[in-house]
């Protein structure tokens, strides 16, 4: 029995204050991934939420670049970039070529940050692939907090949220700011996504985003269950990853360590596809609230 | 003295060499080629809303070359047969799904797969961190042709698919009813963007090169709505948006895609610019001819 526990969690798991500093950090990143993610699938803002990703770490390359700290460079650059895309892309047919052109713009800046940066520390590898095992802990509990913030916020704009994402028409009959509350959520993606690109690397975070929401809204069509199975299917593949990549340590090539962005992408990817099995909850492959939100445009 | 100081001018834009050296040269005829794909195939991308698509696959190819770099292999077969491989996953499970939710989940694990063969190269893997910014310098003439041919070959299939495409794009209904099969032309032209982007990759760099095929056609949608002269346009701005960046790279030693990437922002802001004012001017006049 023994010998299987070990095999599974290799020695040290729990005792390394690395590990659970991770096993933290990354189970808040996850949680607050999945809830927001529910809300950017379903208002179809994944490229966006990806682009706001690449642009935070556009702005801790800056940074870095400027003797600053990744932290300010990832969440100002990502809100700015969230801005951007919202006031660029007021028509969903322009959001596409906003999206892109906007992060054309900063990407093609990041890069030439990281470029000069890449001549003193091998800063892409760090801010594109990032990893858990490194975050500082001193930062744990800021993070923390800033992710209660986001949860708390979305707590408060869930009503009006659901309505404008749903029927966004019939919302703006009844009188509710469609565009405020839009741009409210803009800015709750943005501080989600530039928290979670810091500590796991811009990579990481688009998977954890869409993937478990993802999944989740292809289960059930209620929001309200939707929600809470993202978050804990964030919360499993983050933390199978980080078990993985732990153990990997002892895996060829030896000594080394395969890294956790590898396991957790990999990990929700089968969570999306495992998910696709279940069937649809109707014949077109779209869930109830899905098919009522085009019904509303 | 007007003169000199434009003699002076001239070489600081068009430093010693730009033209003579034999890779500068191997570059020009690369970019030339690359960039009329670009602006070619961008078109339709931006008609059918690939730009997340686009974007994606350059990143997908990043991984294969990390791979190849790790295996000793050639980097840019690695690039090549990731960006399609990429091309043919995201078409293949984008059925039933959101389109937006599949490229963003692939490119995640394709990403998460390059870190893995990064962390597995002993060291630092130069030759795929120069795919990330891209380079003028690494052309060599075998490169030009095989460019040539992958550039050939991806036309033609736009050349043959135009009509469809056209027709799929603007009311994919009839299209179906008249034995389009949506599908495939979808699978084909996502492979025909990963192989404008497997040929990209090198010169203007994976962080990058999607900026050549969502740019250039954006700006040139607004200034004409006819398909043949969008294409025309976007051509034009495509290859002299490539021109500008390599020749900057050149004089500067930065990386090309920031300056492509700058020209090609440029050039969209002036063309929306330019659009909304002469719309504007249009109004104005159409209000005094009905007075």
């Amino acid at each position: 029995m023994t010998g299987i526990w070990n095999a599974i969690f290799a020695a040290g798991f729990f005792a390394n204050p690395e590990v659970q500093n991770a096993l933290w950090l990354g189970g808040v990143i996850a949680v607050v991934s999945g809830c927001i993610g529910v809300f950017t699938v379903l208002r179809g803002q994944s490229f966006a939420g990806h682009a706001m990703s690449d642009m935070g770490a556009a702005g801790a390359a800056g940074a870095l670049l400027a003797g600053g700290t990744a932290v300010a460079g990832f969440l100002s650059f990502s809100v700015v970039a969230g801005v951007s895309v919202d006031l660029l892309g007021v028509r969903p047919r322009d959001r596409d070529v906003a999206t892109g052109l906007v992060l054309t713009a900063v990407l093609g800046l990041g890069s030439l940050f990281l470029f000069f940066d890449t001549r003193t520390v091998g800063a892409p590898e760090i801010i594109l692939f990032g990893s858990l095992f490194t975050s500082d802990p001193g930062l744990t509990p800021w993070l923390s907090a800033l992710g209660a913030a986001v949860l708390l916020a979305l707590a408060i704009l869930f009503r009006p949220l659901v309505f404008i994402s749903l029927s966004p028409d019939t919302a703006l009959a009844r009188g509710v700011p469609v565009r405020a509350v839009g741009f409210a959520f803009m800015l709750l993606l943005a501080l989600a996504v530039g928290e979670s690109s810091l500590v796991v690397g811009s990579l990481l975070s688009t998977s954890l985003l869409i993937g478990p929401a993802s999944a989740a809204l292809r289960v059930t069509a209620r929001l309200r269950h939707a929600i809470p199975l993202a978050a804990g299917l964030g919360l499993l593949g983050t933390w199978l990853g980080i078990l993985l990549a732990y153990d990997s340590f002892y895996w060829p090539p030896y000594g080394r360590g395969w890294p956790v962005s590898f396991f957790i992408t990999g990990i929700v990817l089968a969570i999306h596809l495992l998910s696709r099995l279940c069937p649809p909850a109707d014949r077109h492959g779209s869930t109830r609230a899905e098919r009522t939100a085009k019904r509303g445009v | 003295m007007m003169g000199t100081w434009l003699g002076e001018m001239a070489t600081a834009v068009f430093s010693p060499g730009m033209f003579s050296f034999s890779f500068m040269q191997n570059a020009w005829l690369s970019g030339t080629i690359i960039a009329i794909v670009c602006g070619t195939a961008g078109f339709f991308a931006m008609l059918r809303g690939s730009a997340f698509a686009a974007h994606a696959l350059p990143k997908i190819g990043f991984a294969g070359a990390a791979g190849a770099v790790w295996l000793n292999a050639n980097p840019l077969l690695g690039l090549s047969l990731f960006s399609i491989g990429g091309a043919l996953g995201i078409g293949w499970l984008g059925k039933g799904a959101r389109r937006d939710v599949v490229i963003g989940l692939v490119l995640a694990f394709g990403l998460g797969t390059g870190a893995l063969f990064l962390s597995f190269n002993n060291e630092y893997a130069a030759g795929a961190i120069s795919l990330l910014f891209g380079q003028i310098v690494g052309v060599s003439q075998s490169e030009v042709v095989d460019t040539a041919l992958l550039a050939l070959l991806s036309m033609a299939m736009l050349a043959f698919l135009y009509r469809p495409l056209l027709f799929a794009t603007i009311s994919p209904e009839s299209a179906e009813a008249r034995g389009v099969s949506l599908r495939m032309l979808d699978i084909l032209f996502l492979v025909i963007i990963g192989v404008a982007t497997a040929i990209t990759v090198p010169i203007v760099g994976a962080l990058l090169s999607f900026s050549l095929l969502v740019g250039p056609a954006a700006a040139a949608s607004h200034l004409t709505h006819r398909p043949g002269r969008a294409i025309a346009v976007s051509v034009i701005l495509s290859v002299l948006s490539l021109w500008v960046g390599i020749a900057l790279a050149y004089d500067t030693g930065w990386p090309v895609g920031f300056f492509v990437a700058s020209v090609v922002v440029l050039v969209y802001a002036m063309a929306r610019t330019g659009a909304t004012l002469a719309d504007r001017r249009q109004r104005a006049k159409s209000v005094v001819a009905t007075d």
